[in-house]
């Protein structure tokens, strides 16, 4: 759905973007994480044609960048939520959204439909004739979402989906763009919510004017630390690490105070080794959990060392 | 360009404008307070007998002077229309969303123009057409003939006032890029009345008569004005300049 190469974008002499390549799949929800200022909405914008590139090749829906005559289809098959709802407050839900379905060229029945349909979705169908002024920040937010499905579009630019919202507000969009994952559509996320990230993206990349990183949460969380198995015993020691060591070589064991701290590839299938391993070797077991480093720990870790690729 | 497009953007503006009860008042309001308040004015003239020429002189010289305010109106009108369209869509932060749709700078830059000058053109033309009924209905005793329609009250309402008007939408386009509330953008746009109140000075005290063939003249400048004014507004509303430099 999206293919990138070196896409870079400068404003003067600062660069925004620094030759950021990537891939997105078909049906792919993709996450942008990236602290303020890290060029990710420069990013989206460019991705969605709504900013020239300064150099790199890109395709996105089908349509090349740089060409106006793509752009313009390309503007016609993608939906943009900015940061910023961006609604006219005078008007009711119905007239912005349909005013949006028209500006898409849409026919007079296709779009009451889907306006009705998301209207429905959102729950807003009964408040559908009231100006927008009288709305409350997460009804807007919804009919802003609702504005960007409008003309049924086959990839998503969501930016932010849930600054300022209430929890309540979030939990709803969460579960909208939980309801566009199953529909199969493309969502390209800019986030900073890395537990929303966590929970909904296929895949998440790290940006900082450089791509840092791209790959799946988990490929993230436990790809530098790996996945850990902490044993907490009665009393440790370096024979029963031994022991451990010997039944799952070639496997990282260290005794830290009464517990055993093991490297594992597949915790399923070798914590019941471990166990087995300390037990024969006359260890006590009192608990054994698993060490996960969060998204966030990753991202922290990432984005602070100054992009050095995983 | 398509004008399908620019007219979805135009008919929606409108639409929003019909609500604002400010910008709808001044749209009926002045075109109408001119259209009768001037004819009034030459009544008490005629009532009074004239200045020192007779009215046969007096009478068409003031009157075309008075006519010229048709040309400032036109410019006057569509700068409110023109600031809400731009900067209120700025404040709402709505451009964004409507640059992400499949309309081209063009359209969108066409459909705002068109929303703040069909208005404002037909307030103008139906607020002239009474102002032309009364000055014909007050002057023809005292002249004996209708000193309208005129060729230079139609120079005035197809070719001056429309000029005009597109001369204050740009300027207004320009002015909003910069501009962070609709208010400012109106002050602003104040400064384009100069020429125009320079103009008709220099109509009242004869120092330009503004007769059939000056009035053509001032239209042939205004329209190279009109086409400097476009080639820059059409720069400024670019989508990268709105996203990235707009104020």
């Amino acid at each position: 759905m999206i293919h990138a190469d070196k896409l870079t974008k400068q404003f003067g002499s600062v660069t925004a973007v620094d030759g950021v390549s990537l891939d997105i799949a078909d049906g792919e929800v993709f996450g942008f994480l990236g602290p303020n200022g890290a060029g990710k909405t420069t990013m989206m914008r460019m991705l969605a044609s709504l900013i020239s590139k300064t150099s790199g090749t890109a395709e996105v829906a089908g349509c090349e960048l740089g060409k106006e005559a793509d752009e313009l289809k390309l503007r016609g098959r993608i939906g943009v939520l900015p940061e910023n709802v961006g609604l006219y407050e005078s008007s009711s839900a119905y007239e912005n959204l349909e005013y949006f379905g028209r500006l898409h060229r849409m026919d007079d029945l296709t779009l009451r439909k889907n306006i009705e349909r998301l209207l429905r979705m959102m729950d807003l169908w009964e408040k559908k004739d009231l100006p927008l002024g009288t709305f409350s920040k997460g009804m807007k937010q919804k009919v802003s979402l609702a504005r960007t499905l409008v003309h049924d579009p086959i990839l998503l630019f969501l930016d932010e989906p849930k600054a300022n919202l209430d929890p309540e507000a979030a939990k709803m969009v969460r579960d909208v763009i939980r309801g566009f994952k199953k529909e199969k559509r493309t969502i390209f996320l800019n986030t900073h919510h890395l537990e929303e990230a966590q929970r909904i993206c296929d895949r998440v990349g790290i940006l900082r004017t450089r791509l840092i990183t791209t790959g799946s949460v988990d490929a993230l969380r436990f790809g530098r630390s790996g996945k850990k198995t902490v044993v907490r015993l009665e009393r440790a020691s370096e024979e029963l690490a031994n022991a451990v060591r010997a039944r799952l070589e070639p496997r990282k064991v260290v005794v830290s105070g009464d517990e055993l701290v093991v490297d594992v590839v597949d915790p399923d299938r070798e914590n019941p080794e471990i166990a087995n391993a300390v037990m024969a070797a006359g260890g006590r077991i009192l608990q054994i959990s698993q060490l996960s480093p969060s998204l966030e720990d990753v991202y922290l870790k990432l984005v602070h060392e100054g992009g050095a690729p995983a | 360009m398509r004008l399908s497009q620019a007219w979805i953007i135009a008919r929606h503006d409108m639409g929003i404008i019909r609500k604002k009860q400010g910008i709808m008042a001044g749209l009926i309001a002045l075109p109408l307070g001119v259209g009768i308040g001037f004819p009034l004015l030459v009544w008490y003239i005629v009532g009074q007998g004239g200045g020192t020429g007779g009215l046969e002189s007096y009478l068409p010289y003031l009157v075309n002077a008075f006519s010229f305010w048709w040309v400032i109106g036109a410019a006057m009108l569509p700068i409110a229309i023109a600031a809400y369209g731009i900067v209120g869509e700025k404040i709402e932060k709505s451009l964004e969303p409507l640059l992400s749709t499949p309309s081209t700078d063009g359209e969108i830059l066409l459909g705002k123009v068109l929303a703040a000058f069909l208005p404002t053109i037909v307030a103008i033309w139906a607020g002239s057409a009474v102002y032309q009924v009364l000055i014909d209905v007050t002057t023809r005793g005292p002249l004996g003939y209708l000193l309208f329609p005129s060729w230079g009250m139609a120079v005035i309402l197809f070719a001056l006032a429309p000029l005009s008007c597109l001369y204050a939408i740009e300027f207004s386009v320009i002015v909003s890029s910069r501009a962070t509330d609709a208010r400012s953008a109106q002050q602003y746009g104040g400064i384009i009345f100069i020429p125009m109140i320079f103009i008709y000075v220099a109509g009242e005290i004869g120092f330009i008569p503004l007769d059939t063939t000056n009035l053509l003249y001032i239209s042939a400048g205004m329209t190279v004005l009109v086409l400097a004014l476009f080639y820059a507004s059409e720069r400024i509303f670019h989508r990268e300049e709105i996203l990235t430099r707009w104020k």
